[in-house]
């Protein structure tokens, strides 16, 4: 755990020496994290569910994973996302425990309509799964004619269950992983879409602006551009 | 850093009182108190500092840390006055100790000369109230200046072919080069324009005791953590306090203006953090409280003197809101350019700043800028391109693609004043305090929409030249929501068709002073801040002077 002292510490001590603080400051709580990860992606009998029931828990893993997938890279299950979402309902979205406890038994009305025999979405395979999750995605292959819309993180409730599980899904993988939300296990989500982890980063930024030569005036850029395009 | 402030009894006649803490109010509390005037600043938010600016997503934009909330404080939307408004979320403000400044992108231009005298240079236009500044861009120079000596700019002065005259440097040099920025430049170049590096309200190095930026990434809709990002907060607010004659009250909802039997002001009512009402007497009393809230808190304080709602003579409160017109386009590279490191923006443009009307057949100018200002969740939910994937496999690969190689030219422009445009208080909807709710009315003059939808053209052909394999614009809509909110309450020298004179002071009420983004005449190009907080700085002198003479009384 990072003290507060720590951290400003850490904020003031100038760019220079954030690299190694900033890792031997958080390097033991990403270790944490994601120890912990892999001990809860086990499902122990004795977990405290804050929302969910244990079975209920089981489902919402099951339908994270297939919104964020475990292909070889982390996906919603390493992240704990389920963690997240439990965590969620009982703190800023309790405005959506409805829209779970009434729709997964809606679901697995669902799973039994297209796979007799399969009782719940945990238990369908990996196709069955993704094809029960087609038939509730009302945008489907519609996507295509969809508006594309600026969104930062608000959600409405009285979505459907699919649309407040993807919103969910995507937070509880992309959330800060230092606070207190259970999402973003070890910093796994960010690991995956490419963003380092840390909160403090020193130039350059990429090989595109590492041998950047700073900036010129127009003028000058004008005349050898000039001279470039005579000797063509 | 909290320092110890003094403690003023409700029944001390202050010298001001000051409603909102923001670009605007930050500043006046810090020069007027600086200057031995007693001031009590009344802030509806709380008071938070760097160790409360946390990066969580959920807890800055889902549970509104530093901004209005849409359940405690709901508000109406319709387009014309003809429509009957409907519950809807109509703007987003800055509602703690710092206002607006904590959060926003702190892309600092200084408006240009144009601005201030562009009704003139234009002629009239159907269907606005477009005007002239009773101020210049001379006048307020020395301001511009001061708020990037004072409050903390980085930038390179003459970069900029474009920009208007200056009488100093910036105090500190750009902030690093992001990889967009580059993109930009070179893509610019290439079509001919002039990129430049941007002037940042971000420091680039450390100063007054403040850090420099750390790159962290969580810039607009965040608070700094660090205290690198020029807001009130960091800059201002420290320094009212530390002149011992400044109390900033957090938590104080203020929602009328006492007025006397003589028409003039005495203080201001407000609720405190358990919703007990109090009123805080001062010789004279300034509105900071930005573009929405201050023309709601006149239009609350009508009395049998003022029907019509305080310093309302004109009918102007409130009405010729200016939102600034935008248009975002969204590029995919093939190279990683990472910039969710680093604040958003390190290159604009300013060529199309001002257009030829006859050319392009509207009216209008704007700027363009390369940024990232999306954080993971956001960037997770809404900046893939259309007709991606939503789910599944696919989908987590186009996030681990793009979400380093993609980044946004954001257009920013003019909006043209219309009267009815404009905020005012619904009939019907109460806040969580019983107070009438806001009511927004609002619909884009054609012009704006043209602008916006040119821009986007100008971005889309920077993005072609960039060599984008893929690109977007999201939809260019009419406006029914804002977070720039100009010209509600007006400045001018007609007391007909305006509601302040150059110094502030209204014109019905002599010891009743407006100063945030409510005073602009015109929108500017897009980036008003700059101008709310030079505009500050001058009004601190105006009203000081006008105290020194004794003319507040």
């Amino acid at each position: 755990m990072i003290t507060e002292l720590d951290r400003r510490n850490f904020l003031f001590g100038g760019v220079a020496a954030l690299g190694a603080t900033w890792t031997a400051a958080h390097w033991p709580s990403i270790v944490a994290a994601a120890e912990h990860a892999h001990h809860v992606a086990l499902f122990p009998e004795d977990q405290k569910w804050e929302f969910f029931t244990r079975e209920e828990a089981k489902e919402v893993e099951a339908l994270a994973s297939c919104i964020l997938p475990s292909d070889g890279t982390p996906g919603a299950r390493e992240a704990g996302v389920v963690y997240f979402i439990d965590r969620a309902l009982v703190t800023f979205s309790v405005d959506d425990q409805k829209t779970y406890r009434q729709g997964l038994p809606e679901l697995q009305k669902r799973v039994a309509e297209l796979f007799p025999g399969v009782a719940i979405f945990s238990a369908a395979t990996p196709e069955q799964q993704i094809a029960v999750l087609e038939s509730l995605d009302e945008l489907g292959d519609k996507t295509a004619a969809q508006r594309p819309q600026r969104l930062r993180y608000r959600t409405s409730a009285a979505q459907p269950l699919f649309e407040t599980l993807r919103v969910h899904t995507i937070a509880g993988f992309l959330i800060d992983p230092e606070v207190e939300r259970k999402g973003n296990r070890g910093g796994v989500g960010w690991t995956v879409i490419g963003r380092e982890l840390g909160h403090s980063f020193q130039p350059p930024f990429s090989a595109i602006d590492k041998g950047y030569p700073g900036w010129q005036p127009a003028n000058a850029i004008h005349v050898a551009a000039a001279q470039d395009s005579e000797k063509k | 850093m909290k320092t110890e402030q003094p403690k003023y009894k409700n029944s001390d006649v202050v010298d001001f009182v000051i409603v909102g803490s923001g670009a605007a109010g930050g500043i006046l509390a810090k020069e007027l108190s600086s200057n031995g005037f007693s001031v009590v600043v009344l802030e509806q938010g709380p008071y938070l500092t760097e160790k409360d600016f946390v990066h969580d997503e959920i807890k800055v934009l889902q549970e509104d840390l530093l901004t209005n909330h849409p359940k405690l404080q709901p508000t109406t939307v319709r387009k014309t006055p003809q429509d009957k408004a409907k519950q809807q979320r109509a703007l987003v403000y800055g509602r703690a100790v710092g206002g607006t400044s904590n959060h926003f992108t702190a892309n600092f231009w200084r408006f240009h000369e144009i601005d201030f005298k562009e009704r003139s240079k234009t002629g009239p236009i159907s269907g606005t109230t477009f005007s002239d500044w009773p101020i210049s861009y001379a006048d307020l120079e020395p301001y511009y200046s001061k708020v990037e000596w004072e409050v903390g700019v980085s930038g390179l002065a003459g970069a900029s072919p474009f920009d208007p005259p200056r009488s100093k440097p910036y105090p500190m040099p750009p902030l690093p080069t992001k990889a967009n920025g580059i993109i930009f430049e070179r893509a610019a170049r290439k079509l001919g324009w002039n990129p430049f590096p941007a002037p940042m309200a971000i420091l680039s190095q450390p100063r007054a005791g403040r850090s420099a930026c750390v790159n962290c990434g969580f810039c607009l809709a965040f608070g700094c953590e660090v205290g690198a990002k020029s807001s009130s907060l960091a800059s201002m607010i420290p320094l009212a306090e530390r002149s011992g004659k400044c109390e900033i009250r957090p938590n104080s909802y203020v929602h009328k203006i006492e007025i006397d039997d003589r028409g003039r002001a005495t203080g201001a009512l407000y609720f405190d953090e358990k919703r007990n009402v109090h009123l805080q007497k001062a010789k004279a009393v300034i509105l900071s409280a930005n573009g929405a809230e201050t023309p709601r808190l006149l239009l609350l304080s009508a009395s049998n003197k003022f029907p019509s709602g305080l310093a309302n003579s004109s009918g102007y409160v409130g009405k010729n809101l200016m939102f600034n017109s935008s248009a975002v386009s969204v590029g995919v590279f093939d190279e990683p350019s990472n910039d969710y490191k680093g604040f958003a923006v390190s290159r604009i443009l300013h060529d199309f700043y001002e257009l030829d009307a006859q050319k392009v057949g509207f009216y209008g100018g704007g700027g363009l800028d390369a940024r990232f200002d999306l954080t993971p969740i956001g960037f997770g939910l809404g900046a893939l391109p259309p007709g991606s994937p939503r789910w599944g496999k696919d989908f987590k690969a186009a996030l681990a693609h793009n979400f380093t190689r993609t980044f946004e030219i954001f257009g920013h422009g003019t909006s043209l004043p219309v009267e009815d445009n404009s905020f005012s208080v619904d009939p019907d909807l109460k806040d969580a305090w019983g107070l009438p709710a806001l009511r927004l009315t609002y619909k884009d003059h054609p012009d704006d929409l043209k602008l916006a939808h040119w821009l986007a053209d100008r971005s889309t052909e920077l993005l072609d030249a960039a060599g984008a394999k893929q690109k977007w614009t999201f939809p260019i809509d009419e406006q029914q929501f804002g977070v720039h909110l100009l010209g509600t309450c007006r400045m001018g020298n007609d007391p007909k068709t305006s509601v302040v004179n150059p110094d502030h002071q209204t014109h019905d009420v002599k010891n009743l002073f407006l100063c945030d983004g409510s005073s602009l005449v015109t929108s500017g190009r897009g980036q008003p801040t700059m101008t709310i907080m030079a505009l500050a700085f001058r009004a601190a002198d105006r009203i000081m002077a006008l105290a020194k003479r004794g003319e507040l009384a």
